[in-house]
């Protein structure tokens, strides 16, 4: 991280491993609820009840069970952070539990897109009628800022090192990921807590809804041929960064290896994708040349896959392009079919699921597919299934043209 | 082998008007801008806010078709960045002949958009504008600028304190170290409007709330204007700002030789200013605080703090600069440029 003009240059070349996950979704509260959701194929969206969708077009998402308490933290300091931020936090100790760790210097990488919004509604609905209550409105401008969150989440982890907040869209946990990835490697880190959260909050919902991206049934089908939008969702997902070297010096476990990490601009359009997808193409071919593998080498896609018309279509023209004769052998699903699309916290989340595939030996299913689409020449993977996976790839693209790549590896795997 | 880092461009929107060269006059002459009001109506009075606003004469914003439905954040910022790129690097880039990644670092964002979106959706979500809400996502600005330059480079939007420009600084030397960028421009923006305004007076009614943008693009280079010292933030977690601003000082190691310039935050309000004059009490060079003329332009302020000290150097003002950055609510950033 530090900057000297007479510092020699670092060799980016180091092993990077994930020595703890931690995830929170509408699945489960922790890892092994995750896992279990997933690997029996269970879908988990309900009616929101966070906020009035009583106008919108539809009234369900992913909206997960975020406890009122929290054991270790203060009444105050839970009361004082965000829905998101609870996620966040929530899914940042286990992770750091999981690796061993209770704090220390080291860099913080997380992703979000909405942040703390919530907070800003109920600042924007108070300055509407009234001057009244300043002090209520300070804390509601102040504790709106995803920073003042997450350096507060910081200090309650214990943790005292430069902090990094992406806000690349639906790409910015699977970037917070990949710039770990980056620091470590490079030998600008040793250790680094990095991911991804969103909470659901009403601007969002309802900008998805103008856009008519939403599933108006409530039940998205990505990489059905009548598909007919997303479902939004929250979660946070986060994962310990780690050099191999590191790792092994103080006997981490290891969870898997961060392979490749690829990631580029589709400049085509504000809200859509290049229609052959050729930003997806450009960070899949990245991080496998990264991660020296070739296609067929990469047992599971984890794909974006929102169910949206245009998504879809682009990121299958792109696994098509990208496999070419191999194609019909990748294996892909979308887990956003079973508990909606987390959008900031989406890549990271879905990274920890190939943590889990690696991890269990399965993959997890496209759920609520009836024909798939003529795009999916690849294997979409329709129910939940026992497979050999040594290496997962997981692919995050954003509003904005944001595009993010990243592959894991089985720790010892071929 | 160490790597050489240079900063070969810069580009300003500021309530002193737009380029460079009008916040640079402003600064060297002293001479304040001119503060305007916001007025809306609560409970049926009016509510009047004194505000410094980018000056709508000499307005500069590129010719872009998706900046026509862009609000005021993506122009300043689009502005900016033609500025910092210039003409001939900017058509390298069109070309594909230079890789330009984009660094975007903001605290608030589209609030104009977000403003009418939100108050869409309260009066009807069935006739809230579809335009408006992809507009407001933090990263649409950085996507703009990307399109604007046709780079398939990296583009990495940061949410911040003013101290966030550092850290996008420190991003893009990551990104030219590693190759992944021929050049990379660390660009801020903000824009007000009168609930951040109003938001902004709630930490001191003495605020001065302004808005613009500021960009400088660093290359791999022995430039005149070259990057010495960016040391590690010093977080809010652990360290008050008193503590944390004392801390960064030491980290910047900066001699204060009488031929180095401080570039600070300082605002002119004594209980925001007290951490950073208190870590420099006993600097006897120059000390220039941008913000007491520009106004409290939030996450743009660290960039033209950062211009400013640039400009100081390549005009020969001093010899070296130091930017310190006291930082709101998350960290005190700092750094050393030079010769």
């Amino acid at each position: 991280m530090a900057y000297s003009s007479d510092s020699p240059t670092l060799s980016p070349h180091r092993r990077v491993v994930v020595s703890g996950a931690g995830v929170i979704s509408p699945m489960g509260r922790d890892y092994h609820e995750n896992a279990a959701g997933f690997r029996e194929g269970r879908s988990a969206f309900r009616p929101v009840t966070l906020f009035d969708v009583s106008r919108q077009r539809v009234g369900t998402a992913g909206q997960a069970d975020v406890p009122e308490r929290c054991d270790r933290v203060t009444a105050r300091d839970w009361r004082r952070m965000d829905r998101g931020s609870r996620l966040a936090f929530l899914a940042a100790r286990e992770a750091m539990a999981d690796a061993g760790l209770s704090g220390g210097r080291m860099p913080l990488v997380i992703g979000t897109s909405a942040a703390a919004m919530p907070i800003g509604e109920e600042y924007y609905k108070q300055a509407l009628v009234s001057r009244e209550s300043r002090a209520r409105q300070f804390a509601r401008v102040e504790t709106y800022q995803a920073q003042r969150q997450m350096t507060a989440m910081a200090r309650l982890l214990g943790i005292d090192g430069p902090l990094r907040i992406v806000s690349n869209a639906c790409a910015s946990g699977a970037n917070a990921i990949g710039q770990a990835f980056h620091l470590v490697r490079s030998g600008r880190a040793d250790c680094v807590l990095a991911g991804g959260y969103d909470a659901l909050c009403q601007l969002v919902f309802a900008g998805f809804d103008t856009l008519q991206a939403l599933s108006v049934s409530g039940i998205p089908r990505p990489f059905d041929a009548a598909r007919d939008g997303l479902a939004l969702g929250e979660g946070a997902g986060f994962v310990v960064v780690e050099s191999a070297a590191s790792a092994k010096a103080r006997g981490a476990r290891v969870i898997a290896e961060i392979l490749g990490y690829g990631a580029a601009t589709d400049v085509h359009h504000l809200t859509q994708p290049h229609p052959d997808g050729d930003a997806a193409l450009a960070t899949m071919q990245a991080a496998c040349a990264m991660a020296g593998l070739a296609p067929e080498q990469i047992d599971h896609i984890n794909s974006h896959g929102t169910g949206t018309p245009l998504n879809d279509v682009a990121e299958g023209r792109a696994i098509q392009r990208w496999a070419g004769d191999a194609v019909g052998a990748v294996k892909v699903s979308s887990t956003k079919s079973a508990i909606g699309h987390l959008l900031g916290g989406a890549g990271a989340v879905e990274s920890v699921i190939c943590l889990m595939t690696l991890d269990g030996q399965w993959l997890p299913a496209s759920l609520n597919v009836r024909q798939a689409d003529e795009v999916c020449t690849f294997d979409l993977v329709r129910e939940p299934r026992e497979a050999r996976v040594s290496r997962a790839l997981t692919n995050s693209f954003g509003f904005g043209g944001a595009n993010a790549t990243l592959i894991f590896g089985k720790e010892g795997g071929e | 082998m160490s790597m050489a880092v240079s900063i070969t461009g810069t580009g300003a929107v500021s309530s002193a008007g737009w380029g460079v060269a009008a916040m640079m006059n402003a600064l060297e002459s002293a001479k304040h801008p001119q503060p305007t009001t916001i007025e809306r109506m609560l409970d049926g009075r009016g509510v009047s806010t004194h505000v410094l606003r980018v000056p709508t004469e000499g307005a500069s914003v590129p010719k872009f078709s998706r900046l026509r439905r862009s609000s005021p954040i993506s122009k300043f910022a689009a502005a900016a960045v033609a500025e910092a790129l210039g003409e001939t690097r900017t058509q390298r880039v069109a070309a594909g002949e230079l890789r330009v990644g984009v660094i975007f670092t903001l605290l608030n964002g589209c609030v104009n958009y977000s403003n009418r979106f939100f108050g869409e959706v309260l009066t009807d979500p069935a006739m809230a504008s579809p335009i408006l809400f992809p507009e407001t996502v933090f990263n649409a600005p950085s996507s703009h600028l990307s399109a604007m330059l046709g780079s398939r480079a990296p583009n990495d939007s940061l949410i911040s304190d003013a101290s966030g420009f550092l850290t996008g600084i420190d991003l893009a030397i990551e990104w030219l170290e590693r190759g992944d960028v021929d050049g990379c421009l660390v660009v801020c923006s903000e824009e007000i409007d009168w609930l951040s305004a109003e938001g902004l007076l709630l930490y001191s009614r003495d605020h001065l709330p302004s808005e613009g943008a500021a960009a400088v693009y660093l290359e791999k280079s022995e430039g005149p204007v070259r990057v010495l010292r960016l040391p590690d933030p010093v977080s809010h977690a652990f360290h008050d700002r008193v503590e944390a601003a004392t801390m960064l000082r030491k980290d910047l190691a900066a001699e204060d030789d009488g031929e180095t310039w401080l570039i600070d935050s300082r605002s002119g309000i004594a209980k925001a200013d007290a951490p950073e004059d208190a870590a420099w009490a006993d600097w006897r060079g120059v000390k220039w605080s941008p913000k007491m003329l520009l106004g409290e332009s939030m996450g743009a302020s660290g960039g033209l703090q950062c211009v400013a000290a640039v400009e100081a150097v390549r005009k020969g003002l001093c010899r070296n600069a130091v930017v310190a950055i006291g930082g709101g609510n998350q960290q005190a950033a700092g750094m050393t440029i030079g010769g």
